[in-house]
């Protein structure tokens, strides 16, 4: 489905003093993709979003977004945009329909449009017949949705999220979803950033981001393929910790590491390890139960791409 | 057979806002990780608080350790360690002199702490950081800065709520490797988490919602609650294949994802070629069909939509 091309980042850099948050950023998103910017707190996800949305000037480099300039046409920029952020920005001591008036006021929303965009936004939330609630007392998924529903009154093009379901609960965080895949069906461009791995499933493609820079690029299932240097292997014995204890230290064995009840172990080859490695625990008096290849999750891919020791990535902080 | 390290039997406790935990009952082996796992709200706080002996409970029993919690709840405390969401972390004092706060609190020796703590900083390697003020580390040095501390008497019991919300996987993974050291030990674990992919690493979970038990078993056990099985279907626009199936026959629930559709349906065997032939029949395109394993938020969501006068939120 060729389309247009909706956000353009190329060689962005933001320094903060002698602090580079965002280096050398670049990527291209088309009309109606999810694109998803995964990364730690403090990788700079939030920064990139800000210079896209024309709140914070690059240091170098240029972006476009809907076709204008974030550096040198900001205004038209949040015309054509929403923006819903972490904390939602609703007024916690206003109704539900104030804040939806008071968003569609600050984006200009009036006479037909207004009742028709207040009336689909309820809707979209399913809070049709809660107008009158105060919007503290609403609980977390359904303050989302009328976050959502605020930031899109004015129907923009491109639809920025920035950590949407951060404390949403697991059948909202599907529900949200579902709207955003909706949305995305009819045109409008998403991007959105995450700390949550299996969140970034939902993305049509991500950009994987780790102290400031984009270490991976691709669909999920592209970065899952291409990311793991070697094979996942579960494997079910017991004692599990004497099973271990003997893998850490094999020839072969790239990583280690309990995983329930069983563990998971990267080896340079698999097929091999597979005849090897039970016959070596069973020679230990390890009793191997099961040895199985696994697929790697969008985790293993993001510890094996940033390529950190975890004493070293804290120390960067 | 040794007795459980944490039992409940009909616990009960209500807020003014409402119940928040309703006739609760399970029990967690010696040596073993049980998952308290729910969306916000479900009681996972409220229960993990209770058996650390700070909030009573309305009715109902709970023993830790072998002591009476509901009774006499200074007995378990030196038999647990309690890590709240937010853990009481001095900021403007260091790595080294939180430890040495809390290892006051519970009475160790200098030479206990000393040795203690060493090997606690060492698992979480946070030895270069013991002179850094609390307030200056990141997300994830703080919670394990949280679980030196809740660890430093060496208890039997390890409670913790949500430890890590917010922390970087990288961090994640650090925290889980010493959890399941400190089993192999001998050392029972409850822990909180609204993550569901992170309830696969427990060896047992406990579903809450609304406050009571939806489930207690394994992850597997759990997976094998779900009638039928998952299909994942490639296709580069997952959504309008959601919208051609959605209310297609066996058709359970469907979820677009980024690359791929996953649909859960009654009879994958049987539905398979049904589907293709109502995709092909649309015009659509997709790649390959293939079953795969449900996740625990797959059967979270089956059970709850299944719970009677229960329209999600």
């Amino acid at each position: 489905m060729p389309k247009g091309t909706s956000i353009v980042a190329q060689e962005l850099v933001k320094r903060f003093g002698g602090f580079t948050a965002v280096n050398r950023v670049s990527f291209r998103i088309s009309t109606g993709e999810i694109f998803g910017l995964l990364g730690p707190n403090g990788s700079g996800k939030s920064t990139i979003i800000r210079m896209l949305c024309g709140l914070l000037t690059p240091t170098s480099g240029r972006a476009s977004v809907a076709g204008f300039n974030v550096a040198e046409q900001p205004e038209q920029v949040r015309q054509h945009i929403g923006y819903m952020s972490q904390k939602f920005s609703l007024y916690n001591d206003l109704r539900v329909i104030e804040n939806l008036k008071f968003y569609a006021g600050l984006y200009g929303v009036k006479g037909k449009l207004l009742t028709e965009r207040i009336a689909w936004a309820l809707q979209m939330a399913g809070l049709t017949g809660s107008e009158t609630l105060l919007t503290g007392e609403l609980a977390g998924g359904w303050k989302q949705r009328l976050a959502l529903g605020c930031a899109v009154l004015h129907r923009p093009q491109v639809l920025f999220l920035d950590e949407p379901t951060a404390g949403v609960d697991p059948l909202s965080r599907r529900r949200f979803w579902e709207l955003i895949h909706q949305m995305a069906a009819e045109d409008v461009t998403i991007l959105v950033t995450t700390h949550y791995m299996d969140e970034a499933e939902y993305c049509n493609r991500l950009a994987l981001i780790d102290a400031g820079r984009i270490v991976a690029t691709g669909s999920p299932s592209e970065i899952k393929c291409t990311s793991i240097k070697g094979d996942l292997l579960l494997v079910e014995c017991a004692p599990l910790g004497r099973g271990l204890e003997l893998l850490k230290s094999r020839p072969g064995v790239l990583d280690v590491a309990v995983f329930g009840a069983a563990l998971h172990v990267v080896v340079s080859a698999a097929q091999q390890a597979r005849v090897e490695l039970p016959a070596a625990l069973a020679s230990a008096g390890v009793i191997v139960t099961a040895v199985e290849p696994i697929a790697p999750s969008l985790e293993d891919a993001f510890v094996a791409m940033t390529g950190r020791r975890p004493d070293t990535s804290e120390a960067a902080q | 057979m040794k007795a459980p390290a944490v039992q409940i039997e009909g616990l009960s406790k209500h807020f003014a806002t409402g119940p928040a935990v309703v006739d609760l009952g399970f029990a967690a082996q010696r040596g073993e990780i049980l998952g308290l796992v729910g969306p916000d709200g479900a009681g996972k706080t409220t229960t993990l608080r209770i058996l650390a002996g700070v909030l009573p409970a309305d009715s109902g029993a709970a023993w830790v350790a072998g002591h009476d919690v509901v009774h006499d709840p200074e007995a378990v405390k030196s038999h647990i360690g309690y890590m709240p969401q937010q853990y009481g972390l001095y900021e403007d004092l260091t790595v080294d002199e939180n430890i040495r706060f809390y290892a006051d609190l519970f009475e160790i020796t200098s030479a206990v702490r000393k040795q203690r703590s060493g090997e606690l900083l060492a698992a979480c390697g946070m030895m270069p950081f013991r002179r850094r003020l609390a307030g200056q580390l990141s997300g994830g040095m703080k919670r394990k800065l949280g679980l030196i501390c809740a660890l430093i008497h060496s208890p039997e019991i390890l409670l913790l709520d949500e430890p890590t919300t917010g922390v970087d996987p990288v961090s994640r993974r650090e925290l889980w490797g010493i959890l399941y050291s400190l089993v192999f030990q001998g050392v029972t674990v409850l822990i909180s988490t609204a993550y569901f992919d992170e309830a696969e690493r427990c060896h047992r979970l406990l579903l809450l919602h609304r406050g009571g038990a939806l489930f207690c078993g394994t992850p597997t056990e759990l997976k094998s609650k779900l009638p039928g099985g998952v299909l994942s279907m490639a296709s580069a626009e997952p959504e309008r294949l959601r919208a051609a199936l959605a209310d297609a026959d066996g058709v359970l629930s469907a979820m677009a994802m980024g690359d791929a559709l996953h649909i859960v349906v009654d009879n994958p065997q049987r539905r398979t070629p049904e589907l293709r032939a109502r995709l092909e029949g649309a015009g659509l395109t997709f790649g390959d069909i293939a079953p795969m394993g449900a996740t625990v938020e797959d059967v979270f969501a089956y059970m709850v939509s299944t719970q009677p006068g229960d329209r999600g939120r």
